[in-house]
């Protein structure tokens, strides 16, 4: 029994972190429809400039904002640089995720050229070494941080969403484009605080996972495919359903690890995945989608 | 111009003259090649010709069927590894790639059920997901990939009195060939029309009375198998195998050649091998900007000029076709 509660705590805690990378991959899916492939990458790159901050003597605070606003940055950018563009060029969304997919390669590239493939480790002010006592359960004060990280994190997205103009907006957005723009809602302007709200949600979970994982340039492939996979486990349309596949996928790998198989860990994530695509198509949450020709 | 007036004549492989004078001229220079060319170029050319192979397997899931997999490297690594277990048996070479390429097939016709209920995103999703449980599998069970040491392929017997390099690139050249006049066949065909109406809306294709279960499966079948014979004969070329090479960068690679070459064109599919085989010899000394050169070539690409390298070859032939008019 303290087994089964110590392993899914730590599941709940690797599960807010794969949230964070799942609320952005449906932030961006249910306002353009476009899959990005880039958000891990472009949180990859985030973290390496918060290394480099950290290890120019900034603060952890500075370094943290700093990387905040490099990825959303980034994010706006290639919204406005290559999106925008291509949408005008009538590129189709076919196109657009293979957009995504060569911005991903370019930065892989860039990271490796400036940091360098060598595995570095993240200087971070929370241990987890240092733990508590929970009655029989036993946590590391990462994991409490990375917990509070997750949860703070969907917290103000909700907020952000539901009870701000801001908020309004991107919901009529991603309801009905056309209809956005003929009440005058600046829709690009939108779209753009959308790419740069998912890109720095990406960006905390890549923080948050560098001191529990080596930093490198491929250190975000796993956790983004890990959020991709919670994302459509809850349903690619639904914000609270990215969080609820993203616990379960937590916790669901955790107890697999303790009870089962370590090695096969990783696969047994898109096993379940596959088996719900195959009952229930659009995910948990998530609303059924009819198509017309 | 290019007048068709029966569905024979459209069946026709090279119509004009210029066409099968062009042809006949890209035979005789890649007949001639090993002789005239560096070992090394030669070797190239070689994995060139087989990377073809696999990235038409590609095209014709993605370009024609419009059904995005990247989950090829587990393709790949199905037909590199059986191959290599069934020439440890003691199969000639070319029953072994035949084996391993229907294994491929068969991995791709169970992949290929879900496709039947997912689309777009969800669909690659899955398909990304075959591709790392298969890499997981060959790392994690050491019977299959023959453990850290990996598996040794013993090499192709020169036959003709050719020497070993010119003795392969000859086999790849001529499976190649091969290949790609299947390919041509099948897509020309109503099994073709059949993919792409899928492709431009699988429903009104379907209401159309093309079966969609039968189809999408096929398209996967083909697919794979094309990839398995890729795997194994890139395994033959190697010569030893390990786990490593077929990870998700693999599948991202068929993936960029598919794009970068042009979607839905079987020229465009030997271009966009080309593209992904040479691109990272002339970067040796800067191995990390090869990435960002595929990245680049991708955006390039789709903002401006959609159909590829091969669109880029229309455009210049029409450009003289026209001539002097624009």
């Amino acid at each position: 029994m303290d087994k089964l509660l110590q392993y899914s705590l730590t599941g709940l805690s690797a599960g807010s972190l794969y949230a964070l990378v799942a609320l952005g991959i449906v932030l961006i899916y249910r306002s353009t429809r476009v899959l990005n492939f880039a958000h891990g990458d472009v949180a990859t790159l985030s973290t390496f400039v918060a290394f480099s901050l950290l290890s120019n003597s900034y603060s952890f605070p500075i370094a943290f904002l700093g990387s905040l606003v490099v990825g959303a940055a980034v994010g706006i950018v290639f919204y406005f640089t290559v999106l925008v563009r291509a949408q005008r060029e009538g590129a189709n969304l076919l196109g657009m995720v293979i957009l995504t997919l060569g911005l991903a390669l370019i930065i892989q590239g860039v990271v490796v050229y400036v940091w360098g493939a060598e595995p570095v480790s993240l200087p971070f002010p929370i241990s987890d070494t240092k733990t508590y006592r929970l009655g029989a359960v036993v946590v590391s004060q990462l994991a409490l941080a990375t917990l509070a990280a997750g949860v703070v994190g969907s917290v103000l997205l909700y907020l952000l969403v539901q009870k701000t103009r801001l908020g309004l907006a991107m919901r009529a957005t991603s309801e009905n484009l056309m209809a956005a723009q003929t009440l005058g809602i600046p829709t690009r302007l939108v779209l753009s605080v959308s790419w740069g709200v998912a890109s720095a949600l990406g960006v905390v979970a890549g923080i948050f996972l560098a001191p529990a994982l080596l930093l490198d340039p491929f250190f975000m492939l796993d956790p983004f495919l890990k959020g991709f996979a919670a994302a459509v486990l809850g349903g690619l349309n639904s914000l609270p359903g990215a969080v609820v596949g993203a616990l379960i996928l937590g916790v669901a790998e955790s107890l697999t690890g303790a009870y089962f198989t370590i090695q096969f860990k990783n696969t047994l994530a898109f096993v379940i995945i596959i088996v719900v695509l195959l009952v229930r198509p659009e995910g948990l949450l998530g609303k059924e989608f009819k198509e017309r020709v | 111009m290019d007048l068709v007036e029966s569905y024979t004549q459209d069946l026709g492989f090279a119509r004009k003259r210029i066409t099968r004078a062009l042809l006949a001229l890209l035979l005789a220079v890649a007949a001639v090649f090993p002789w005239v060319a560096p070992d090394y170029m030669v070797f190239i050319a070689t994995l060139v010709a087989l990377y073809s192979i696999g990235v038409m397997g590609q095209n014709l899931l993605i370009g024609y069927t419009g059904q995005i997999s990247f989950g090829q490297a587990g393709f790949l690594a199905i037909g590199a590894f059986s191959f290599g277990h069934f020439r440890i048996w003691g199969a000639p070479f070319l029953v072994a790639l035949a084996g391993a390429g229907l294994l491929a097939a068969l991995a791709g016709v169970i992949v290929g059920f879900p496709s039947l209920r997912l689309k777009g995103p969800y669909l690659s999703i899955a398909t990304l997901g075959f591709g790392v449980a298969v890499y997981q599998m060959f790392v994690n069970w050491e019977v299959l990939s023959g453990g850290r040491s990996g598996l040794a392929i013993a090499k192709l017997k020169p036959m003709f009195g050719l020497s070993s390099t010119r003795y392969e690139y000859w086999v790849y050249m001529l499976l190649l060939a091969g290949f790609t006049l299947v390919t041509y066949n099948i897509i020309s065909s109503f099994v073709g029309r059949a993919f792409v109406a899928i492709r431009d809306s699988d429903i009104a294709a379907e209401v159309n009375g093309v079966n969609l279960t039968r189809y999408k499966l096929l398209a996967f079948a083909l697919s794979s198998f094309y990839a398995g014979v890729h795997g194994a004969l890139y395994a033959q070329v190697l010569g030893h195998i390990e786990p490593q090479i077929f990870n998700v960068g693999e599948s991202l690679t068929l993936f960029v050649a598919v794009i970068i070459g042009g979607v839905a064109s079987i020229e465009g599919s030997i271009l966009g091998a080309a593209f992904v085989m040479l691109v990272p010899k002339v970067f040796a000394n800067f191995r990390e900007m090869v990435p960002v050169v595929y990245g680049l070539a991708i955006l390039l690409v789709l903002m401006f000029q959609p159909l590829g390298l091969f669109g880029l070859w229309l455009k210049t032939r029409l450009y003289f076709q026209l001539w002097p008019f624009r």
